[in-house]
């Protein structure tokens, strides 16, 4: 029978996720990030279709310093999202288990996404 | 249901800090959660210093040191004290672990000590493990035949067949896992958790089981297996160093073959 005066354990406040979790919440959050960036990205073209001032306008917004940093780390999102999914399907085939990989792997899709952001932008 | 924070009742107060003994030259200070159902308070964490040169190696040692020679009133679970019964599983510095196979040493600092995570707590690092094992017995946890057992002999295995069990056989019910995986933290009333799948496997690579059909509809169901996200913590704490992550992957290959088949 349920004690409903009983506590629950702490979870988050205390535990040490391993690097494979954080990452895979990462990847969750990153997710998101995209699916909305997707629609300002849309957005920026019905933007641009209003005419060359426009145009202008836009490209001048896209050269703040700040501006700037958020897409690089919007891309970073995708390729960081995409290195997991590949992994996930890796996953999916059997493959990639190995325990005393884990940290290594997860490290090798960290900068395997930096590269492709860094070869990108 | 996801989270984050604790209930008002779970929230963490602070505890008494018993004296640390005299004369003592390695000091050791153990953090560690209590909570008493008898006295309405919320949770606290006691401090305690241990001299390492009058205890045993093991975590274990220095817990039931405290219980023994500082506070009487802490209660856990343990039992074998050599990592095979499962009871003395416990969070340490953010990591589940079996507290008897855990030496002090390998740890730097101050060791704090949870129940495992995200349980209803009994009484101080006792966890209520009533569901746990509710979802263990729910996917049959014995060999399921139809077909007659030979006259003369038992069901035998070949080498290659017992070999298969290896990984999964392992297993002591500990916990550990299962309590270290956010999906089972959010969904622990629809979603098996680790250490009952990895025992799910166990029973579907059984060259003697005949009932792999059955046990496999059994989790095919949006909750029971496929909350399983990948996040790797199960296979991370482990203490017997078992991967319950690739079991996971296994079941989950065995849905997609039979469709083949």
């Amino acid at each position: 029978m349920k004690q409903t005066n009983r506590p629950l354990s702490p979870h988050l406040q205390v535990y040490r996720l391993p690097l494979t979790g954080i990452i895979s919440i990462t990847h969750r959050m990153t997710g998101v990030i995209l699916a909305l960036g997707l629609i300002l990205y849309v957005a920026s073209f019905f933007f641009i279709l209003q005419g060359n001032d426009a145009y202008l306008e836009l490209q001048s917004f896209l050269d703040y310093t700040l501006i700037r940093i958020a897409i690089w780390f919007f891309i970073y999102a995708l390729f960081f999202h995409l290195c997991h999914g590949i992994r996930h399907l890796l996953w999916d085939v059997g493959y990639g288990f190995d325990k005393d990989n884990m940290d290594r792997n997860a490290i090798i899709e960290l900068a395997l996404s930096l590269v492709l952001t860094l070869i990108f932008y | 249901m996801v989270e984050f924070t604790l209930p008002k009742n779970s929230v963490l107060q602070k505890g008494k800090e018993f004296p640390a003994p005299e004369n003592a030259t390695r000091l050791k200070r153990f953090e560690v959660y209590r909570w008493s159902p008898d006295t309405g308070e919320n949770p606290r964490i006691d401090i305690y210093h241990i001299d390492l040169d009058n205890c045993g190696p093991m975590v274990l040692d220095a817990v039931l040191k405290i219980k023994n020679e500082i506070d009487t009133t802490l209660a856990f679970r343990r039992s074998c004290r050599e990592g095979v019964c499962g009871s003395c599983a416990m969070n340490v510095n953010g990591k589940n672990t079996l507290v008897c196979t855990k030496a002090i040493e390998e740890y730097e600092g101050a060791i704090k000590i949870f129940p495992l995570p995200h349980m209803d707590v009994i009484k101080d690092l006792v966890a209520d493990m009533t569901n746990f094992f509710a979802q263990y017995s729910s996917i049959k946890p014995w060999i399921v035949t139809q077909t007659p057992a030979p006259a003369d002999r038992e069901r035998l295995q070949s080498k290659e067949e017992r070999k298969k069990l290896d990984g999964l056989y392992e297993c002591v019910l500990c916990a550990c896992c299962s309590t270290s995986c956010p999906s089972y933290w959010w969904n622990s009333d629809k979603y098996l958790g680790p250490a009952v799948l990895l025992q799910a496997s166990r029973w579907l690579e059984d060259s003697r089981d005949e009932n792999a059909g059955e046990r496999l509809d059994e989790l095919e169901d949006p909750y029971k297996l496929y909350r399983c996200h990948t996040i790797m913590s199960c296979t991370d704490t482990c203490p017997k160093g078992l991967n319950p992550a690739k079991a996971i992957a296994d079941i989950k290959k065995l849905m997609i073959t039979r469709q083949e088949g």
